[in-house]
């Protein structure tokens, strides 16, 4: 299965770690993954900020750079998410939309893909930690990603997954909003951190890094240098370094 | 009501530092969304009928005038009197009016939002009436002298020890945290207010046009007081809010409550059709339904047309994080929530709510609940859309969309970009690779730090890998020399 990478502008510049970790957990899962180099960005951040041409021109970008892929993946809910809007830019032009809609219709954020349209299961290794998963907005409401990144965590061996106090409620991101209105974007943030904070867990887990970002961010200059913030690619990537042991 | 929707961050600012308010809103916080969702479990098929609920608005504002003009004819035919008003204040003008025909002196009131639009309390005493607000947290609003900072339960940023020192202060009473004796207490003092009032004013939740009826849905008693112990009962409610039938009033009814504070039901739902009866004990001797524009017709056909489907049950502000975390006033006008930031710059103007627009990260949170199934964050997306366009943003954040547009489409000029950005960010990080000041971007870095650059751009470290890999020597992508000339490469 050849797997078109999305990358996103976030991990590229940010933490490219993601990107990495993601094309080694495609691989274990047996796909062949190409990353395009013409890509830039999913046009959100524009789109968001009410310029429409950003979608409709970083849309057709998209295109260009990813019809010909059998799937499409991204370690992001949020620009999967945009992706699967693009259709709705282009109702005056119903070839292209036609197109956008088969172009579309393979985009699948990576923990979705590696547990419901993977060529083979991914068998995730081993680790020891306690950790919990933050459900990216995006993700969770437009793409339903719930169960999956958690199926991931509890399939790693010595991984143990708790539950933080609403999991689902935003972090407070929410791109230029955490600049604009940076004020209530910390609330939030601060808010997210203590529920995260009360499970005890080493790390707090997403599968967004703009909200990670904000989280650690915060976390950081609340004054704690050691909980660690993670995308579950990251960590899922460092599990199959040590191969699960036998039970005994 | 007084406008305060421009002074929206400073407004924000007050209420996160607001201990007290703070206290308040998470002691609720979730509250009616806990119950909402404890509601839903015992229906069978949430889903099934807010797709119901979403077509039976949608229809009737497809043929709003149709069913307007309906209403107001069954509504004449049953004795009720039916007025139009264009305005907040042409609606004040009719209802003072029709008060000074009939003598009134003593107003009370049942809870409306309309009536809080067009600031009907100052215009009515202003002309030597007393008006009395009977739902509990408009009382308790009056006699603090503030608006609602919710559509539903309009002093939720009050708790019981707030609502006790003033009735110590107004009623001259011993201070009690006893929520039942509180509510007693102001029972005591709104039965005579009913008894003496000549006139009583209320919302209208619904208009029903097969039958010319007025639906008011409360949970407490006092809207049935003011809509039948007065002689003059005047209903006053927004055009978009008319039913075709009482079938499709039961359909909403399954959503409403249930959506709003996770009731299968509210205490009472009452249908008020036309005049007291010949020889009858009670309803009213005139009735009035003024039926109020005041910017709704704006919208019909429009791009924000959806947002009309709303029937004001609350839930999209019980469940948005921004509003949990800054209450209601801080958005600075009658509507608050999601469905406020886009309400208040739609009938107001967008010039006077700039910042409504963009108070959300779209997490959807609203949409997911909406009964009506609203678009909301699209609305805001739209409305931002609108601000861009109409050159209403800051010129630097004009300027820096537009440049980061360019950018992402030039993927050489792109990469050369992220690459400088990211070594400039990373030198700038201290030790503990963490960047505690950003200039421009102290918004972020006021109350967060923000993670420096992990290292090289990913796209030059794969490059790099690849060419390792395949031992060939690496091609940087830099501008490509057409793409350096045209300016734009497609
Ligand atoms: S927009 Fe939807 S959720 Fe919000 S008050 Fe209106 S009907 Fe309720």
């Amino acid at each position: 299965m050849r797997i078109g990478l999305f990358v996103t502008c976030l991990v590229d510049a940010m933490r490219p770690s993601i990107g990495f970790a993601s094309v080694s957990l495609l691989e274990a899962a047996g796909c062949e993954v190409t990353i395009p180099d013409t890509q830039t960005c999913c046009g959100q951040p524009g789109f968001n900020s009410g310029d429409r041409p950003s979608g409709i021109q970083l849309g057709l970008a998209f295109l260009r750079d990813f019809e010909g892929f059998d799937a499409i993946v991204a370690p992001s809910g949020s620009c999967i998410g945009m992706i699967h809007d693009y259709p709705t830019l282009f109702k005056d032009d119903l070839a292209l939309q036609a197109r956008l809609n088969v172009l579309t219709a393979k985009c699948y954020e990576l923990t979705d893909f590696l547990v419901n349209h993977a060529p083979k299961p991914l068998s995730p290794g081993r680790l020891s930690m306690t950790v919990s998963y933050h459900d990216s907005c995006t993700g969770l409401r437009q793409l339903e990603i719930k169960s999956q990144p958690r199926f991931l965590l509890q399939q790693t061996q010595g991984v143990e997954l708790r539950e933080m106090k609403d999991a689902e409620i935003c972090c407070g991101f929410g791109g230029s909003f955490s600049i604009k209105l940076g004020d209530i974007a910390t609330q939030m943030a601060d808010k997210k951190c203590a529920h995260a904070l009360e499970t005890g867990c080493d790390a707090i887990v997403g599968g967004d890094l703009g909200c990670l970002l904000n989280i650690e961010g915060r976390l950081r200059r609340r004054g704690d240098p050691h909980t660690q913030v993670k995308h579950v690619a990251e960590l899922l990537a460092e599990s199959l370094v040590n191969p699960q042991l036998e039970k005994s | 009501m007084k406008i305060r929707s421009e002074q929206f961050k400073g407004n924000v600012r007050k209420q996160l530092a607001d201990e007290a308010l703070q206290s308040n809103l998470s002691r609720f916080g979730g509250g009616f969304a806990d119950r909402r969702r404890d509601a839903l479990v015992k229906v069978d098929d949430f889903e099934a009928l807010r797709d119901r609920g979403a077509s039976i608005r949608a229809e009737v504002l497809e043929n709003l005038d149709y069913w307007l003009l309906k209403f107001e004819a069954e509504a004449q035919r049953r004795g009720t009197q039916v007025h139009w008003a264009e305005t907040g204040a042409e609606a004040n003008q009719i209802l003072l009016n029709i008060a000074r025909n009939a003598g009134v002196q003593r107003v009370v009131k049942s809870k409306s939002m309309v009536s809080e639009e067009s600031g009907l309390n100052e215009v009515l005493t202003e002309a030597g009436m007393t008006v009395t607000e009977t739902d509990l947290g408009e009382y308790i609003l009056q006699l603090a002298n503030e608006p609602p900072s919710h559509i539903i339960a309009p002093a939720i940023h009050k708790s019981r020890d707030e609502v006790s020192a003033l009735f110590e202060k107004h009623h001259g009473t011993p201070r009690t945290d006893d929520i039942p004796s509180l509510c007693e207490e102001a029972r005591g003092q709104l039965r005579p207010h009913f008894l003496a009032a000549d006139m009583g004013v209320s919302g209208g939740n619904f208009l029903i046009a097969e039958t010319g009826s007025v639906t008011i849905v409360t949970n407490e008693g006092n809207g049935r007081m003011v809509t039948t112990l007065p002689r003059v009962h005047v209903a006053m409610t927004g055009i978009e809010k008319v039913l075709p039938t009482l079938e499709d009033l039961s359909a909403i009814l399954r959503l409403l409550p249930r959506s709003a504070t996770g009731q299968d039901i509210t205490n009472y739902v009452s249908i008020l059709t036309g005049v007291r009866d010949e020889g009858a004990m009670d309803g009213p001797q005139e009735n009035h339904v003024i039926l109020v524009d005041n910017g709704r017709s704006r919208l019909l056909g429009g791009d924000l047309h959806d947002a009309l489907r709303c029937i004001r049950c609350g839930a999209c502000m019980n469940h948005c994080p921004v509003y949990q975390n800054i209450g209601g006033h801080a958005y600075g006008w009658v509507y608050p929530g999601p469905i406020g930031a886009i309400l208040t710059p739609a009938f107001l103007g967008l010039e006077k709510a700039l910042d409504l627009p963009q108070a959300s990260t779209l997490c959807a949170a609203c949409e997911v609940v909406c009964p009506v199934r609203i678009p909301l964050p699209d609305l805001m997306r739209v409305l931002r859309e609108k601000e861009l366009t109409q050159g209403l943003r800051p010129w630097h954040e004009r300027l820096s969309i537009r440049l980061w547009r360019w950018l992402a489409l030039h993927p050489g000029w792109y990469a050369f970009a992220a690459r400088w950005g990211t070594r400039l960010l990373r030198g700038m990080a201290g030790s503990d690779r963490l960047l505690h000041t950003l200039p421009g971007l102290d918004g972020w870095t006021e109350g967060r730090d923000m993670p420096a650059p992990q290292g090289e751009t990913f796209r030059d470290q794969w490059r790099k890998k690849q060419a390792a890999e395949r031992k060939i020597i690496p091609i940087r992508l830099d501008p490509s020399p057409s793409e350096k000339k045209a300016g734009l490469k497609k």
